[in-house]
């Protein structure tokens, strides 16, 4: 009932695998389909039943992350929101890290009606830069803006690149500029390189409109 | 020197640890779940403790280079603990995981009844999980407690060559060979194992089915024991190929019939970690 976009097509990850991987990528889908309770009983070996790292043919993508987001496809074909909303959290909350980022990962494709930004939150909190960076992506946009801002910030703090960030330019504000431009000037204090994605997320705050406002 | 140290707490390690152990050769470890020094009262300080062997843990040795597996188990010492005994009922999530190379360690402290009911379902939870498992033996009266270690292993129908029995020294040894068992040498900045003794054993039985390790932890230890290990090997007359054997092949051999280890294809690990390929991501310290 809940539709979850792909992390990567299937034909992409179907080519990625070998027979025996692809023939148990069928079976997990098949079982979670059928019974989306067992998310948490399949996510945990999904990496060794067909494969792990880089995608051929995407920008990245692990090849384990797209093979769990594809699991969570399949259960949420049967669950309302809140029901997966339930089930994705019970699978973070149990998941080790690689699992943890594939339920972002499935965040970020997530309709309108999902708000999972506790989960968010949990993945922000922690300095595990894959999880911050997965944190930042489309389902970031259900943050309020202080956390919003603060993930920003960690990006900074963290250095995953912020091209991480979906939505910097439209959400980057004066707030954030300030803040940025605070971390900034303890760089520089301390004698200490400034990272180039300050600057981009200095633009990124920039006003758009030409003309220059009142002070 | 390609080092794997299949025992080490890496939890209560710096990232100074880390630089030297990578210096010296150190590329994969194994992190047993163990006692923290401190008795844990209730589930949750174990399962936040499971959760950091198999998360921070993992990606805070990534960033030096370094694959990180663990082993997951209620240990020995806690398992008398009435407390903690609830903790044998998640295993299982844990024991499902990606870079759970073993059920451990488990075993004997003080050789009481609740430890060895403990043990036995712990070993049973191996043959269920097919994984191997491994076994610390008690510092106090090691003898007997290796000599009673290896009646249940027996009885458990787990198959020797999927135990590893700990910390073993020259009284104990023979009677874990003889099992069949995997034999793992805890090398110590003290009395109770060092290097040479080592050398002086591998030199006596030969290199197969041994295990050499730093057990470095929160107490006085030493996470260069492997790389020290190695240098009296060679020092000793064993060649490269020996050294290799002993401190890189025979880990791989014992914890690669998990089927979860985490190794690069090449093993030549990465010192970075990349993100969607390109970029440089390091740990944050702030
Ligand atoms: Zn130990």
């Amino acid at each position: 009932m809940t539709e979850i976009s792909p992390l990567a097509e299937p034909d992409t990850i179907r080519a990625a695998l070998d027979d025996a991987g692809r023939e148990r990528w069928t079976r997990m889908t098949t079982e979670v389909g059928e019974d989306p309770t067992r998310l948490g009983r399949v996510f945990p070996a999904a990496a060794r039943q067909t494969g792990r790292g880089p995608l051929p043919g995407t920008d990245g993508v692990l090849i384990e992350d797209a093979v769990r987001v594809d699991l969570v496809r399949s259960a949420a074909s049967t669950l309302d929101a809140a029901a997966l909303l339930d089930e994705l959290r019970e699978v973070y909350r149990y998941g080790d890290s690689d699992e943890k980022r594939a339920v972002l990962h499935a965040l970020n494709g997530a309709p309108a009606d999902v708000d999972g930004s506790d989960v968010l939150l949990d993945a922000l909190r922690t300095n595990d830069t894959r999880l911050v960076a997965a944190a930042m992506g489309p389902h970031s946009d259900r943050l309020d803006d202080d956390a919003w801002r603060q993930g920003v910030l960690k990006c900074l703090f963290t250095e995953v690149p912020v091209s991480a960030v979906t939505g910097l330019a439209a959400r980057a504000d004066r707030e954030l500029a300030e803040m940025v431009t605070r971390y900034q000037r303890e760089r520089e204090a301390a004698g200490r390189v400034v990272p180039p994605d300050v600057q981009v997320v200095l633009d990124a705050c920039a006003p758009t409109d030409p003309t220059p406002r009142d002070s | 020197m390609r080092i794997f140290d299949p025992h080490i707490h890496m939890t209560s390690r710096t990232t100074d640890d880390y630089e030297a152990m990578y210096a010296g050769g150190v590329r994969a470890v194994v992190e047993p779940a163990f006692w923290l020094g401190q008795p844990r009262t209730s589930l949750g300080s174990f399962t936040d403790y499971f959760d950091a062997i198999i998360g921070w843990e993992r990606f805070r040795a990534a960033q030096f280079g370094i694959s990180h597996h663990c082993t997951i188990a209620l240990n020995p010492k806690e398992a008398n603990d009435p407390r903690c005994a609830e903790v044998l009922d998640v295993l299982p999530r844990y024991l499902a995981k990606d870079g759970v190379v073993a059920v451990g360690e488990v075993g004997f402290d003080s050789m009481t009844r609740a430890e060895e009911d403990a043990f036995v379902r712990q070993l049973e939870l191996a043959v269920e999980f097919e994984l191997p498992a491994m076994v610390h033996t008690p510092h106090r009266d090691k003898e007997q407690g290796t000599r009673r270690t290896l009646e249940l292993v027996e009885a458990s129908g787990l198959a020797p060559g999927m135990v590893v029995v700990d910390h073993l020294n020259e009284v104990t040894v023979d009677q874990v060979d003889a099992a069949g068992c995997w034999m793992g040498f805890s090398i110590y900045p003290d009395t109770k194992m060092d290097e040479h003794r080592m050398v002086a054993i591998l030199q006596r039985r030969g290199l197969d089915r041994v295990l050499v390790n730093s057990a470095a932890d929160w107490g006085r230890s030493d996470p260069m024991k492997t790389v020290r290990t190695g240098e009296a090997m060679l020092a000793a007359g064993f060649s490269d190929d020996d050294v290799d054997r002993v401190l890189w092949r025979n880990p791989v051999e014992f914890f690669g019939q998990s089927g979860r280890l985490l190794l690069d294809q090449d093993e030549a690990v990465d010192t970075t970690a990349t993100f969607e390929g390109n970029s440089v991501l390091r740990g944050s310290r702030d």
